[in-house]
């Protein structure tokens, strides 16, 4: 084989790792985060439907949750709201919402449209507390134990398949661990 | 109506970019001259359509028509003019057209440049750029149309994606692109090169300036982003090696070894096979880059699953570009085989020393961005690598990279002899070296063994670049545009080199205790405290402290960072202050009260950062002033030409 053949070579290895990736992954939507195992930022701030409370994560000390970060600027939020207001009233865990970037108006009237799965939806205007979750972009959802450490992080909207794959195990060890 | 109207001007493109690609490389090679003639229409046609489609899109944004899926995802009638023009580009579907725009723009210049250009060789350029033109085209209608109809309309929009709504980001992307798009150029005419099966000095003259202006842009488009994701972020970072970031990287590098690869063989014939496999890698990872990336492979790998037409199509793509264009290099670059030979310390060796280090440090980046999709494919855990990897490994080529290129400036073509320009080459370094030793211990007091290599390195570079140039001036010598253009961008590596360094090295951050009155001193400056005021917010109250920041008693900035207490739960935020003061960067936050009126107080001084992005637009000038070499220009080529061989020999590789 002649060395000026080599440069193919290479790209064919990489065509094949590229399409493996393609192949087997429907569960991709994890970038492995660093938060994964350590306490889940700290966070007080107002809140979309009650302008006289603060929703903190004090509050959620000793609870397991869902921290989903969301905005009515994003498409892909509209993709799983129904999947979250699916959970949030199968009552398998309070869903804590962050309406990140966002508009209050649009907000309200997109959960008036749409339905509200949150227990509770902190407002985050400057989008500070999403930087200290490290979010790449919306939406994300951020599994918390009691310990208020983050368990699963998960990119992208959420799915039939994340949440019964990922999430419901998880939540699954609970029960096992008498939580 | 209009939406449809730019859809059907997409798909007129497209068929005009087949008859490009077909009568381009079919009339070339079966000779059909006749057919050549189809080819300048097809291009300028097609420039029309993709501009008509773009328009269509642009009005629709401007007019807010929410009947249009993609403007009612990224706009909103409450968005900008600014914006809703820069939000054709906020999302997948408007980069691709934007991506087709820019290479539409650059496949029409040119073909406008092709006419001094032997007719066959002209058209196969042409040809290939049809091809790639085809293939994006074919994927925006296939996969990620912009002008899909919402029906019923959306009464608003969802607006623009809110990181996008910052002026830096807003122009960064068509800028970025240019810069990839432009190596489609470079790629295009190493195709054409091997489909003719020759290749001479006259190629690599004429693809310089649009590889040269590629890497240019580029340059500004990475420095762009960076800046952005400092000022905006504001925590401190301007680099942090994640696959968006390494994406545009990737082609930078590879991209930088092609100008210089290109150099050699426009003076020298030599290194041909090398030139062409860099300009098909420097367009391929532009390829990875926008692709990959832009469907989110690399960032979540999500998107690829999310939508798999679209990921198999862009795979498909890929394959089709990229392993045609390799195949086609495994088949006809053995034809292209240099003669020449040079000696161990000429020019030629320097350059190729150059190349492979870059090429190297490209490598070091693409390990780490795939890794986790190698990973991934050999079934082994989820990895991911970051900073800890990227920043040692790829300091491994770049550190002999810099230390040759003082000395290489220098360097003769075809013979190795450096006693002549050893005096100067020394010394410069010796200059360096004081010059680091005086800012390392003199300035900042303290230095690591890599700051005191960064700042001799750094000076080092940029005087000696300036000696040729110099020792021309002096003895009324004229110096080239193209000379002129490579001192600038090596002074722009040199400045880079010495912000890197220094902000690596000499950030300081301090915790100190202050009381009214008192005062600290942290990185030259003065920082005096004059307490704290209460304050209050919608739904918190706090304190704002002010600080008055002087350097060497002139005043500064009065910065005013903030805590806050939230009423409810009590919990206490801080709010940091940051200022820019020539190109260092001051931070400054409030901590705990320890009573008596003192605080703690978290000062960073970062100096120098702005010299980072500055010198990387010094880098992307001097490639505008190489480009503007009169070589370049078709009227004035045969003068230059016919230029005395010694001022020749000693012409730059810029």
């Amino acid at each position: 084989m002649n060395r000026f053949a080599l440069p193919l070579a290479l790209f064919v290895l990489l065509v094949v790792v590229l399409a493996i990736s393609i192949r087997h992954s429907p569960d991709k939507g994890t970038i492995v985060s660093p938060l994964v195992g350590r306490a889940a930022p700290g966070f007080a701030l107002p809140s979309l439907t009650d302008a006289q409370h603060v929703v903190s994560s004090k509050d959620l000390k000793g609870r397991w949750y869902l921290f989903n970060v969301w905005g009515t600027w994003c498409v892909e939020c509209r993709a799983e709201h129904a999947m979250l207001v699916e959970v949030g009233h199968s009552g398998a865990v309070p869903i804590i919402g962050l309406d990140w970037k966002d508009e209050d108006d649009h907000a309200l009237e997109w959960l008036a449209q749409l339905g509200n799965p949150y227990q509770a939806i902190a407002v985050d205007h400057d989008g500070r507390t999403a930087i200290d979750w490290g979010v790449y972009g919306a939406p994300e959802t951020f599994l918390v134990n009691p310990q208020g450490i983050v368990v699963y992080k998960l990119v992208g909207p959420l799915t039939h398949e994340s949440w019964t794959q990922e999430f419901l195990p998880r939540l699954a060890q609970r029960a096992s661990a008498g939580l | 109506m209009l939406p449809e109207l730019g859809q059907f001007a997409l798909i007129l493109a497209l068929l005009l970019a087949a008859l490009q690609a077909f009568f381009g490389i079919a009339g070339a090679h079966l000779r059909r001259d006749r057919w050549l003639a189809a080819v300048a229409p097809a291009v300028a046609g097609q420039f029309v359509m993709v501009a008509t489609a773009i328009a269509c899109l642009v009005t629709a944004f401007v007019s807010h028509d929410f009947s249009v899926r993609y403007v009612a995802e990224n706009s909103n009638s409450a968005l900008p003019l600014f914006y809703r023009v820069t939000a054709l580009w906020g999302a997948h579907e408007g980069s691709l057209l934007l991506w087709i725009f820019l290479l539409a723009s650059w496949t029409l210049a040119v073909a406008v440049g092709a006419a001094r250009l032997p007719p066959r060789f002209g058209a196969r350029v042409l040809g290939v750029l049809g091809v790639v033109s085809f293939g994006f085209l074919l994927f925006t209608l296939a996969t990620s149309n912009p002008f899909l109809r919402l029906i019923p309309a959306a009464p608003d929009g969802r607006d623009l994606n809110p990181i996008l709504q910052d002026p830096a980001l807003a122009i960064h992307p068509p800028i970025l692109y240019t810069g990839y798009v432009g190596f489609a150029v470079a790629f295009a005419f190493a195709c054409a090169a091997m489909l003719e099966g020759r290749l001479d000095q006259a190629w690599a003259r004429w693809t310089r300036p649009w590889t040269t202006s590629a890497w240019a842009f580029l340059t500004v488009g990475i420095a762009l982003g960076s800046w952005w994701a400092y000022y905006e972020l504001g925590w401190g970072g301007f680099w942090f090696w994640d696959p968006v970031e390494n994406a545009s990287f990737m082609p930078w590098l590879v991209g930088t070894a092609l100008v210089h690869s290109l150099a050699v063989t426009d003076k020298r014939g030599l290194f041909k096979s090398w030139t062409l496999l860099l300009a098909i890698l420097a367009f391929s990872l532009s390829l990875l880059g926008t692709f990959l990336v832009r469907s989110g492979v690399l960032v979540s790998v999500h998107s690829f699953a999310a939508d798999p037409t679209r990921g198999i199509f862009i795979l498909m793509f890929l394959i089709i570009m990229i392993g045609g264009s390799l195949t086609l290099y495994a088949w006809r670059a053995p034809l292209l085989r240099s003669s020449a030979g040079f000696e161990l310390t000429a020019r030629e060796s320097f350059l190729l020393f150059n190349n492979i280090l870059l090429v190297i440090a490209a490598a070091i980046v693409f390990g780490g961005t795939m890794a986790p999709l190698i990973a991934d494919a050999l079934g082994l855990p989820t990895l991911s690598v970051g900073l800890p990897y990227f920043n040692p490994t790829f300091l491994l080529p770049i550190l002999p990279l810099l230390a040759l290129l003082p000395v290489g400036l220098h360097a003769k073509w075809k013979k190795g002899r450096l006693e002549q320009e050893q005096r100067g080459i020394l010394v410069t370094l010796a200059v360096a070296l004081v010059l680091a030793l005086a800012v390392a211990f003199g300035v900042f007091a303290r230095a690591a063994i890599l700051t005191l290599v960064g700042l001799t390195l750094g000076p080092w570079i940029i005087l000696s670049s300036l000696l040729d140039p110099i020792d021309r001036w002096r003895r009324k010598l004229s110096v080239s545009r193209a000379v002129l253009g490579m001192t600038i961008a090596h002074i722009g590596i040199g400045l880079f080199v010495i912000g890197i360094t220094v902000v690596q090295s000499f950030t300081q951050e301090h915790d100190v205790a202050l009381g009214r009155g008192d005062t600290a001193n942290v990185g030259g400056y003065e920082f005096r405290f004059e307490g704290v005021n209460g304050m209050e917010g919608p739904n918190y109250d706090g304190v704002r402290g002010s600080v008055v920041v002087t350097r060497h008693a002139a005043p500064v900035a009065t910065l005013q960072p903030e805590k806050r207490r939230y009423w409810v739960q009590g919990t206490v935020t801080t709010e940091a202050a940051i200022k820019m003061n020539r190109g260092t960067n001051v931070l400054i936050a409030l901590g705990d009260d320890l009573g008596a009126g003192r605080w703690s107080v978290r000062i960073q001084v970062r100096p120098l950062i702005s010299l980072v992005w500055l010198a990387a637009l010094i880098m992307a000038i001097g490639g505008a002033v190489a480009v503007s070499d009169r070589r370049y220009q078709p009227a004035t080529r045969s003068a230059t030409d016919a230029a005395p061989a010694g001022a020749a020999a000693k012409e730059g590789a810029g």
